[in-house]
């Protein structure tokens, strides 16, 4: 190596090492991150595991048209856009939470508060879904409670109650979260300049008032990031969940696209079709994000990502 | 805000009513999260028999049988051994890895830097999808290989960007210091920026761990080899298949002797039991890595 460093200079020389250095990386994030989008290509082939790229059959727009006449897609889309469409009401609760919060003055009670509900954040769906199935299957505690009360218990319980599926896993949903994004709207209250309350209370504003007039437009940028990440995801229900709570009872409320992306992917083999609908997903939700960072720009002057 | 202390004196009606509505949200809300964890808890410490006629609120007739017919069974242990390998080696492994590729980016004498930078974050919003994802590792061969656990995730750009951004607020000093003595790249590297980093280094393992611990995807999708198993599978299994729970419920006659017959085990117990053993290291770790967490996310919001 003295040779090299010798003949380029030693200020070249060390420039280039950390480029030597962090080449490996590179490699790795192409390969982990960037070989798989070649795997879109697939959508434009009909691909059946096993054979390699030269041996697969051109499809042209096959799948793009088969998107077109699936007559799965209308109740996949239905169902996907419900639970985002839920999420998305749902998506001042932490606010609310996080002004209860803060409205808690003894220090070890609002610590215990936010130990106990960020609990939920940390669990897999796995977990989540052993628990409702504890609580909400056919022998849980729901269905002894209706049993005891003389009510007419569900068969199979919430789990297995497709009249219940949307409300249930939104339920779920904001449970597992709610704890969580309230602290971010903590950090946001911290953030807000306490003159601010000490001049409105001169003036006798109240609590409410406080809130309504201070608190609450102080926590309506990082809302904003939110709402907008948030509506970015439209089409990104996630996968574990739905995936652990599918039952062919509920099936036909409880499958979205990412579940769909795997039904029709692993489940039945459809390889290139899967892909097709995985790589349209992926750009929309790229497409929106751009959009979603230009509003972000002209509404904040500050963008998303 | 304790300056709030002034008003009690002329609190109104509508403050009452929040005092009154805040309280029962909050109470309500807390109950809610703990209650689901403590019910699963109860339940698999009760007698089975008399658990399955309804309990809510302390265990009846304490006993340990369900966790012993359980770990009598040769799945959960191993798999809980690969949990705990996955989780220990996967964020060393993602610790390291991305703290040094943080540490290579605050290098300002990098040639193509920006470049560079950009070719790692941009992955964070490219998603190629299941099946994609899927036909790479195989080609890789990663299929039924432990190395799936702990390869594809060693590096993150989110965590990345976090290390880096605290790795740029040290001190410079310290690090001229160091290169006037002599210290090469990975001396100023282990010496000084990763020991003066500890903080964020401790957050991120800590998201690490838990992630690697909940994770079952890669498992699921592609590491059918039972050798492999994690044990968020494991409960998924037993939740999902009753041959499983009926499996593990038949007469193990050495055991059953050793129980004295006296515990009739049902389904019901079975499953709470393996949610309890799958979520229990988790719970155990949380109350002391808790700081950590809000520590974590107070960061992510200061880079959004």
């Amino acid at each position: 190596m003295e040779t090299i460093k010798e003949k380029i200079g030693y200020k070249r020389w060390k420039k280039w090492k950390y480029f030597l250095l962090v080449l490996p990386f590179l490699i790795f994030v192409f390969a982990f991150s960037y070989v798989p989008l070649f795997g879109w290509a697939y959508a434009f082939f009909d691909y059946r595991p096993g054979k390699l790229f030269w041996d697969v059959d051109w499809a042209g727009l096959k799948h793009f048209q088969r998107l077109f006449t699936d007559s799965s897609i209308p109740r996949i889309l239905r169902n996907t856009l419900v639970m985002s469409g839920l999420t998305l009401l749902s998506s001042p609760f932490p606010m609310f939470l996080a002004i209860l919060l803060n409205d808690v003055k003894n220090v070890k009670i609002k610590k215990f508060i936010q130990t106990t509900t960020t609990l939920p954040h940390f669990i897999s769906w796995v977990v989540v879904f052993g628990l409702a199935h504890g609580l909400f299957g056919a022998t849980g505690l729901l269905n002894q409670l209706l049993k005891v009360l003389d009510i007419p218990t569900l068969e199979f319980g919430l789990i297995g109650d497709k009249n219940s599926t949307w409300v249930l896993q939104w339920m779920l949903g904001l449970w597992k979260t709610l704890g969580w994004d309230a602290i971010l709207y903590m950090a946001a209250i911290v953030g807000i300049d306490g003159e601010l309350y000490d001049a409105a209370k001169v003036d006798g504003a109240n609590k409410l008032q406080l809130i309504r007039h201070i608190t609450l437009p102080g926590m309506v940028p990082t809302f904003l990031v939110l709402l907008l990440l948030k509506v970015s995801n439209v089409l990104n229900n996630g996968f574990d969940q739905y995936f652990m709570f599918w039952n062919s009872l509920v099936a036909d409320k409880i499958e979205v696209l990412d579940y769909y992306i795997y039904n029709v992917g692993l489940k039945t083999g459809q390889y290139s079709y899967s892909i097709t609908v995985s790589m349209l997903k992926s750009l929309i939700g790229i497409v929106i994000l751009f959009l979603a960072n230009r509003v972000s720009k002209k509404l904040r002057g500050t963008s998303l990502v | 805000m304790n300056k709030n202390a002034k008003l009690v004196g002329n609190k109104d009606l509508s403050e009452i009513l929040f005092e009154i509505l805040k309280n029962i949200i909050i109470v309500v809300f807390v109950i809610a999260c703990i209650y689901p964890f403590y019910y699963v808890i109860i339940y698999s410490l009760s007698d089975p028999d008399k658990a399955q006629y309804g309990i809510w609120l302390w265990p009846v007739d304490f006993t340990l049988d369900t966790y012993i017919m359980i770990f009598e069974r040769n799945d959960i242990i191993p798999a809980f051994g690969i949990s705990v390998l996955r989780t220990v080696i996967g964020t060393v492994t993602s610790v390291f890895c991305t703290s040094l590729l943080a540490f290579l980016m605050t290098r300002k004498e990098m040639p193509f830097r920006k470049v560079v930078y950009r070719f790692i974050i941009i992955t964070m919003y490219l998603d190629a999808g299941l099946i994609p994802w899927y036909i790479v590792m195989k080609t890789y061969g990663l299929q039924n290989n432990f190395l799936l656990y702990v390869v594809p995730s060693a590096i993150s750009a989110y965590n990345m960007i976090l290390i880096k951004t605290f790795m740029e607020q040290l001190p410079e000093s310290l690090e001229e210091a160091a290169a006037i003595e002599g210290a090469g790249f990975f001396d100023i590297f282990f010496r000084i920026v990763l020991p003066l980093s500890k903080p964020i280094i401790a957050t991120i393992s800590v998201y690490c761990a838990v992630g690697q611990w909940n994770s079952w995807r890669d498992n699921f999708f592609l590491n059918t080899d039972r050798s492999l198993k994690t044990v968020q599978l494991i409960l998924r299994e037993y939740i999902t298949s009753a041959q499983k729970v009926a499996e593990a419920m038949e007469n193990n006659p050495a055991l059953a002797q050793q129980l004295g017959n006296a515990v009739q085990i049902t389904p019901e117990a079975v499953q709470m039991t393996v949610v309890v053993i799958t979520m229990v290291p988790v719970m155990l770790v949380y109350p002391f890595a808790q700081k950590y967490f809000t520590k974590g996310i107070m960061l992510g919001a200061v880079k959004g």
